[in-house]
This record gives C-alpha cells, sequence and structure tokens, in this order.
C-alpha cells in the first residue's frame, strides 16, 4: 500500500455528511428493492464510506464487492432531496477500492487491463478489434465457432455473453462522417463538434450518422476529429480515476471548446462523464480553464436539439399538422397513427445527465407515430457498463423486469439513447421470443423522417 | 448456552441475521440527525411466529429487542441500543386482504405505506394518513409512532384508520386486538394503547386499517405572500369561515427555495411564505370552497393564488412538499427537525417565537408545517461536528419546547418520543402521568425488553 491517504478520508467530510439518512432513495434503487437489505441502498453505502472515513470500517473485500454490487445507475440521485452527490462518492469509494487492490484476481486483473488500461485508452487498437469482430461475425467464423462448440471452452461469464456480442458495423464513424461538414442549404448558423464515443463508434456508427445529418439539417457546421480518445466514464466509474484524467486531457487537446458553440454527444453514459470533465480537473492548473468551458458547452443531442428549437419534420408527402407541433398530446393521443414507440430512458442520461423531456420532445416531433409510456421508463436495464458481466444475476432480473413493462406497451419501437442499454435490449427482447419490436435511438428516427421527406 | 447470534442463525437460517459489520452498520440510524449506535445483529422473521421466536430467545438471552421497518422515524425510535439485536420487519411486506365490502384493508406490519394508498386507490378507495416518508415508511412503523401527515386538519392521523392489531408481546405470546366490527366495546380497548407505543410494549405484525371512499374530487391551490404573519391570518380566516380544507402546509423562504431547488415544481422562490391548500369532496363544494378559499387568500394579502391545472401539477405540488425536510439538509451538513404542535389559535405566536429564539442562539432555523392542524417544523440547520454551536442548538431546543408547552401546545405532534424528546416528556404530563406510563411498560415488558430507553427511562 502506498502511503496516499485514503481516498474517502480525503474526501469532503460535509459530502458524507450530506446524507441526512431519511431514506427518501431507498424507492428507487434497483439493488434495494432486489433484496431489502440497507447495505444495498443509497444510505447504506454512504454509511459505510462514511464509517470508512471516520475509521470505524476497514474497507476490506466486503466494501469493495458492495460497491461493485451498485450499478452506479444514479437513480438515487434524481429521488434524494438532499442532494448528495452519490456520483462522487460512488467513483472515489471505486478509486479506493482498486488504490488497494481489494478485488486482485489474475482472472479480473487480465480483464481490467486489457479493457480499462490497453483497449480503451488506444482508439485505433480498438477500432482494430472491432475491425476483426466484424470480420469474426460477418466472415462466418461466429457461425462455425458456435457450430463446434468451441465456446465450450470460454468461461462461463463470457461463453453466456458470446452471443450477445454486438454486431459490428462495417463502417466506422470516420468512414461515414467527414471531419468538417456543412449544411447543404443556407449559410450554418452554429459550429459544433460531434464526439464519436467508442461502443457507438464501433456498433452504432449509423447513429452517429444520423446524429450529424440531424444537425446539418438544423444549421450546424459540423466537426468530428476522424480518431477521438474513449471520453474515460470507463474508467471513472471502475475506479481508475488517473487514465480517466488523462484521457480527459486528450479530449481536450483535440477539441478546443473555446471554437465552438457547443459540443454534442449523443450516448447518455459518455454524456453523464464529459459533462464532469470541468470537476475532474478542476485542480489541473493546465487544463482547468479549457475543462470548465467544455463542461459549460457539452449538451446531449436532444437536449441540443430542444434547445435551438430544431425543425420538426413533415409527414412524408404533406406538411407537417401544425396542431400536432404545438400541441403535442393530439399526436399521443392521436389513434390514427401508425407506429407505437415507447422510451427507455438511460440512466445517465435521465439521472446523471437529468435529461427526460427532451428525447420525448424529439419522438413527439416524429410523424405519425405515438408515444406510449412504459411503467418504470427510468429504471436500469441491466446493462450498467460491464455489470451484466459481473453481476449476471441481477442484471438478468432487471432486464426481465424491464422487458415486461416494455412488453406492456406494445410498442413496434423501442426508442433508448445510449449504446449499453441498445445492445442489452435488443438482446433481450431477441432471446425473450420478441424479434419484431425494434431499439432505435431518437435521433437515428428523427433523421429517418428527415430523409422522408426529402430534407437529407 | 450458545451465543443468541448462533441461536437465532440455527432457527432463522444464516440469511436472517445478519452479524458482519457491513451488513449492521448501515442499521445504526434511522431517520433521525446526529444518532447512531450499530446493534449486535440484524433479524429478519417472515411472520408473527417467528417474531415470537426470537422475542423468546431474546430474553433468554436478556438481549433488548429493536422493532424496525424501513428506518425513516425521526425521533429515534428505531436507534439500536448497545448490545440490541434489530428487528427488521422489512421483508413482511405484503397486503394480505382489501375487504371492498367491509372497506378494510389487513396488511403485515413492514408494508410500505405507499403501496397501501396505491392498493386502495386501484378500488376507488382512499386510505389518508399520509407522512412526508409515506413512499417508503412501512405502516407498522406509522401505527407504532402514530404518524400524522399532510391531511390531519380533515382527516385526522394514523390512529384514526386503524380497526385492529396483531402484536407480539414481551413473554412472547401473540394478540389480535379489534376487529372489523365499527362498533365494538368488548373489554379494554387496548388497541389504542399499543398505537403509538413506538415498539416499547409489543411488536406489531399485522395491521387491519379503515379505507374511506375516495373523494370525487380535489383541487390544489397555491397562495403567495410577502410575509408569514399574512399566511398566518388567512389561515385563521379559512378556519374561522368553516372551512377545513384536507391540507393546509406552510412553508417559509427557506424551505420553498430548497425544495424548488429539488422538485422544479414551480413555487415562487422570492415569495416570503407560500400556503399549499387543498380541498376535497363532492365536486360541487370543491368549487364552492376553492372559491371560497380563493377569496379568502385575496383578502387577507395574499400576492397571488394559482390552482393546479391538473392531478399531476397537483401531485407534483404535494411531492415537492413531501420532500421539505430532506431538501432543507442542502443547507447546512446535519438537519435537526422538530415538530412541536399548538392549539392552531397559537400558530401565529408560536411562529414568531421561534424566529425569536433562532435569533437569540444565532441559529439558522427554517419553519414549514401543517398550518391547519397546529403542528409546526422548525428545521435547525447547523452541523453535527461542532460542538460549540451544538450546545446552542441543546438550548434553543428547550427553548422551542418551552414556548410550546406554554401555549397549551405538545412536545411532539406527530414523531413521537423516541430518543429525541425523552428529556421533556415529564415536564408536559406532569409526575402522575408520566408514572402512569412507567407502570404500564413495567407491567406488559418486566425486564425492559422491547425497545429500552425510548420514551423513558
Ligand atoms: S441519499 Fe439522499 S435520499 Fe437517500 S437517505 Fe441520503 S439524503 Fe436521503
Ligand atoms: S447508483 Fe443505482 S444501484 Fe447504486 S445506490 Fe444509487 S440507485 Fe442504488
Amino acid at each position: 500500500m502506498t502511503a496516499e491517504p485514503n481516498l474517502l478520508r480525503a474526501l469532503d467530510y460535509p459530502l458524507l455528511q450530506q446524507c441526512m439518512h431519511c431514506g427518501m432513495c431507498l424507492p428507487s434503487c434497483p439493488t434495494y428493492a432486489a433484496t431489502k437489505l440497507e447495505r444495498h441502498s443509497p444510505r447504506g453505502r454512504i454509511a459505510l464510506m462514511r464509517a470508512i472515513a471516520d475509521g470505524e470500517l476497514e474497507p476490506a473485500k466486503p466494501f469493495a464487492e458492495e460497491m461493485y454490487y451498485c450499478l452506479g445507475c444514479l437513480a438515487c440521485t434524481s429521488a434524494c432531496p438532499a442532494g448528495v452527490r452519490y456520483a462522487e462518492l460512488f467513483e472515489t469509494a471505486r478509486a479506493e477500492i482498486e488504490r488497494r487492490r481489494l478485488l486482485d484476481s489474475p482472472k479480473r486483473n487480465l480483464i481490467r487491463w486489457s479493457v480499462v488500461r490497453v483497449l480503451f485508452t488506444r482508439p485505433r487498437l480498438l477500432r482494430l478489434a472491432g475491425r476483426l469482430l466484424w470480420l469474426w461475425q460477418a466472415g462466418g467464423g461466429q457461425r462455425l465457432f458456435r457450430k463446434l462448440r468451441l465456446n465450450r471452452l470460454l468461461p462461463r461469464n463470457l461463453r453466456r455473453l458470446e452471443p450477445q456480442a454486438p454486431r459490428a458495423c462495417a463502417k466506422f464513424s470516420h468512414q461515414l462522417i467527414a471531419p468538417v461538414e456543412h449544411p447543404r442549404t443556407g449559410r450554418a448558423r452554429r459550429r459544433v463538434a460531434l464526439l464519436t464515443g467508442c461502443v457507438q463508434d464501433l456498433v452504432f456508427s449509423d447513429i452517429n450518422r444520423a446524429t450529424a445529418d440531424v444537425l446539418l439539417a438544423n444549421g450546424c457546421e459540423v466537426h468530428t476529429p476522424p480518431v477521438q480518445p474513449c471520453c474515460g466514464s470507463l474508467h471513472a466509474h471502475n475506479g481508475d480515476l488517473r487514465s480517466a484524467r488523462e484521457l480527459a486531457r486528450r479530449q481536450l487537446d483535440l477539441i478546443d471548446p473555446f471554437a465552438f458553440d457547443a459540443i454534442i454527444s449523443n450516448a447518455g453514459g459518455c454524456g453523464s462523464h464529459l459533462r464532469a470533465y470541468g470537476h475532474l480537473l478542476h485542480d489541473d492548473a493546465r487544463y482547468a480553464a479549457r475543462a470548465a468551458e467544455w463542461s459549460r458547452k457539452l449538451r446531449d443531442i436532444h437536449e441540443f436539439l430542444v434547445g435551438i428549437n430544431f425543425r420538426k419534420p413533415a409527414a412524408p408527402g404533406g406538411a407537417p399538422a401544425q396542431s400536432e407541433i404545438e400541441n403535442p398530446k393530439s399526436k399521443i393521443e392521436n389513434p390514427k397513427s401508425e407506429i407505437t414507440l415507447t422510451y427507455h430512458e438511460s440512466c445517465h442520461l435521465c439521472h446523471g445527465q437529468k435529461i427526460s423531456a427532451a428525447p420525448r420532445e424529439v419522438l413527439r416531433a416524429l410523424p405519425g407515430a405515438r408515444l406510449v409510456e412504459c411503467a418504470e421508463s427510468s429504471w436500469c436495464c441491466g446493462s450498467a457498463g460491464i455489470y451484466n458481466i459481473t453481476q449476471p444475476e441481477t442484471s438478468a432480473w432487471l432486464l426481465r423486469r424491464k422487458l415486461g413493462h416494455l412488453r406492456a406497451t406494445h410498442a413496434a419501437v423501442v426508442a433508448t439513447a445510449n449504446p449499453g442499454c441498445h445492445i442489452q435490449l435488443e438482446n433481450g427482447l431477441r432471446e425473450s421470443g420478441a424479434p419484431g419490436v425494434a431499439v432505435a435511438h431518437p435521433v437515428a428516427l428523427l433523421a429517418k423522417a428527415y430523409r422522408e421527406e426529402g430534407a437529407i | 448456552m450458545p451465543s443468541i447470534t448462533d441461536a437465532l442463525i440455527g432457527r432463522l437460517g444464516a440469511a436472517n441475521v445478519l452479524t458482519e459489520k457491513e451488513d449492521i452498520l448501515p442499521y445504526a440510524f434511522d431517520g433521525t440527525a446526529a444518532l447512531r449506535q450499530p446493534p449486535l445483529a440484524v433479524v429478519f422473521p417472515r411472520d408473527a411466529a417467528q417474531v415470537a421466536l426470537v422475542i423468546r430467545l431474546a430474553r433468554e438471552h436478556r438481549a433488548p429487542l429493536v422493532a424496525r421497518g424501513n428506518g425513516t422515524g425521526l425521533s429515534g425510535g428505531s436507534v439500536p441500543v448497545p448490545g440490541a439485536l434489530v428487528l427488521c420487519l422489512a421483508h413482511m411486506d405484503k397486503v394480505l386482504e382489501l375487504d371492498t365490502k367491509n372497506l378494510t384493508l389487513l396488511a403485515e406490519a413492514g408494508a410500505v405505506t405507499q403501496d397501501i394508498y396505491d392498493r386502495a386507490d386501484a378500488a376507488g378507495l382512499f386510505f389518508p394518513p399520509d407522512p412526508g416518508s409515506m413512499k417508503i415508511s412501512t405502516i407498522g412503523g406509522n401505527v407504532a409512532e402514530n404518524s400524522g401527515g399532510l391531511r390531519g386538519l380533515k382527516y385526522g392521523v394514523t390512529r384514526d384508520y386503524v380497526m385492529g392489531l396483531e402484536v407480539v408481546l414481551a413473554d412472547g405470546s401473540t394478540c389480535w386486538l379489534g376487529g372489523k366490527c365499527v362498533k365494538d366495546v368488548a373489554g379494554y380497548n387496548l388497541r389504542d394503547l399499543f398505537i403509538g407505543s413506538e415498539g416499547t410494549l409489543g411488536v406489531i405484525t399485522k395491521v387491519l386499517l379503515k379505507l374511506l371512499p375516495r373523494p370525487a374530487a380535489r383541487r390544489t391551490l397555491l397562495a403567495t405572500f410577502a410575509a408569514m404573519d399574512a399566511a398566518a391570518g388567512t389561515v385563521s380566516a379559512i378556519i374561522a369561515a368553516k372551512i377545513i380544507p384536507c391540507t393546509l402546509e406552510f412553508l417559509d423562504s427557506k424551505t420553498i427555495r430548497c425544495v424548488e431547488d429539488f422538485a422544479h415544481a414551480g413555487l415562487p422562490r422570492d415569495a416570503g411564505a407560500i400556503l399549499l391548500i387543498e380541498t376535497d369532496g363532492h365536486p360541487a363544494a370543491v368549487a364552492d370552497e376553492a372559491a371560497k378559499i380563493e377569496a379568502l387568500c385575496a383578502a387577507h394579502g395574499a400576492t397571488s393564488v394559482k390552482r393546479a391545472a391538473d392531478a399531476a401539477e397537483a401531485a407534483r405540488l404535494a411531492t415537492a412538499r413531501r420532500s421539505a425536510f430532506s431538501a432543507l439538509a442542502r443547507l447546512r451538513p446535519t438537519t435537526i427537525l422538530e415538530d412541536v404542535t399548538v392549539p392552531r389559535s397559537e400558530l401565529a405566536g408560536m411562529v414568531r417565537a421561534v424566529q425569536a429564539i433562532a435569533g437569540k442562539h444565532r441559529l439558522d432555523i427554517a419553519t414549514f408545517g401543517h398550518f391547519g392542524d397546529g403542528n409546526l417544523h422548525p428545521t435547525i440547520l447547523t452541523d453535527e461536528r461542532d460542538a460549540g454551536e451544538m450546545a446552542r442548538v441543546e438550548l434553543a431546543f428547550a427553548d422551542i419546547v418551552e414556548a410550546a408547552l406554554a401555549r397549551g401546545g405538545t412536545i411532539t405532534g406527530e414523531h413521537g418520543v423516541g430518543l429525541a424528546k425523552k428529556p421533556y416528556l415529564r415536564r408536559q404530563l406532569g409526575d402522575d402521568s408520566h408514572a402512569l406510563l412507567r407502570a404500564i411498560k413495567r407491567t406488559l415488558d418486566p425486564d425492559g425488553l422491547l425497545n429500552p430507553g425510548k420514551i423513558l427511562d
């Protein structure tokens, strides 16, 4: 152990004191709902952190396991009237756990090293891995592998996941989006930078393309650097704050926030972390000012679109029904609508970034679509970063619960704005025998609507 | 003899008996500020028979026992005592029966208040008691503390809706008290003895509740005032006009700002005070009352009166109000909530007294509360690590209690005595009444096994 002070003890104590243990967060916490045990609740976890800060409890394996049983979904932060900054507490606790190497095992170390330290810090290498995955899937290797039942050679957790591995895209973002694109008509009214993400780039580069299209259709000049570093959220959530800071600096070197009107993220999980750069680097003399400006300019795509009063697409072959735009309710209740949509909120979009209304506004603007709310729409789907690998049982329980609510809406399309949720829901729907239900990003649907009216 | 924890594990299984530090530290507190005591172990019974079993074992081993639901109490009622077993009823959370013929609902003690409300609501019925923490508080805890809520003025408190109880006594016997009969005078009314007994006389395991038909209409009004006095005057005027709204809630300027920061419910951040008023009942009566209340507000200095547009907005305002206590925690590290209650006519004087006490002791005190029933929540904003300030908090606390008693009030309107109010109970009750409480406690729990040191020593 190094001489570095205990990170929880070094924390600003009022951060821990802020929790007045009222319990108002308990009904929103999935792990508490699953167990009804206080240690699996937000206030229980905070109590343990405080006991560590007070020197009453030694940080040991049970605490470490507890903090990795937490989904990091941040539902507690939306429920907490006292304004407890759980995200900060959670990241600090995990960083302390990693610093003390409380969960070390050869297998975990290998996975962590290869994923957190190697793959997700080197965008080119990550793309190479994505390319190999694509070749594997498209070239029949995967089929052959399964046919020969070679998957039995994989460790149990990975064997379960192998068929769930997302389908890599044939083309990545930089092959679909030019470094600078201008609106087709008229002068650009805004200059924005578009962040392409890691998983988003490998698996959903089409969503990145759609995001660029939607921005262009709304008068933005779109800058998309072809090789972008990972935002560092994976690292921060998994106790590697040092890498997270390093990646944030690289991002700031690549994109100068002072040069843009807004910096756009279209993935809930990344956005939530990207917004926190100001805080992450607040004590970095060289980067603090730039990071603060970055945080000020960072926008989730839906938030940005609503903020600039985005153009509502017209129904194909007809003008937009004016009343529907002014009064979104009339559209929801319009029984003649063709497709039914429902919206699953990514945790880090609604709880991390507190953006709930804007994506729904985008969905309600779609011609011929009816938005039906689903119960517990802001509950975690169980994807939660790599939670479905580390905690398969709780993850599966959450997914089943989610699928039940989604099915109850009879929606043909589930809209969601985070790649982790997207993959989790697609897999879940397919495996539960609901292959007819599609999962789509709200902005991809908007881009499609623009295309159908002939604007892009 | 094996240790009590080994004995419990032998009978209930290891999964239902927690002893590891990481497991039990989160049971060291409830919703009360600055009170903390880790227990010896936490036990999860599944029914009354298991509760009785735990009580018998605890008796054999002379281990104190503290019953707990979801730990939202505000007087330290479920904070463990040293060496205690926490008997957590959170897993006994089922609604067992909804009887629409007799308008009753039978639930296990660990059922969450909100679930009971929702079950009744889905059947067109209404369970009025709505303590601030109802979305997670348990009905057993509500009964043990005789909790109030926002609707006390018109609908009364938890006690008014309890028709029957199943309770396990300190000797391990299980009693049913009360039943579905509206009229029932067979023997002493012991059911009422257990309501509000704070787990010191027995452990409540089932509750039979009375339901009402759901009011056909509701209307919520938000009246804004420049100063507290005008709001208090308006409340007196509404009552004097023989109108009994379902809720009549007051928030001062500090509380308004904190609540709005959390809830974004559209509260006026610059107001000196607001009243949140709800009337319910027959649609025509509701419309009539709402109009009269609006006129009375305007006549007594309201700067604006707003009607909630729909049920969703009304619910948002009620939720915002329910978050007041927790939202105040945004301002200072420690938030100490009071619940002195005075006769309604004394309310304005009491609010002024609290302001004077805050000035005298150089403390930050925000006030909100149920103006309709005289139940105030002066909330002291402080830092438990500042010994000097905490000493002043103690003095202010005592002054507030004195001011309430001098006005014919009570030291606690709805949170219970627990640990927090224990020093003041004798002062309110007088020696003889206090001795009577003690005699009852001794009779039912001669060994001092159940929640010892709460209410009285
Ligand atoms: S995290 Fe917030 S809501 Fe939860 S117990 Fe603490 S203060 Fe209350
Ligand atoms: S982040 Fe999610 S799982 Fe973790 S404590 Fe908060 S609500 Fe519970």
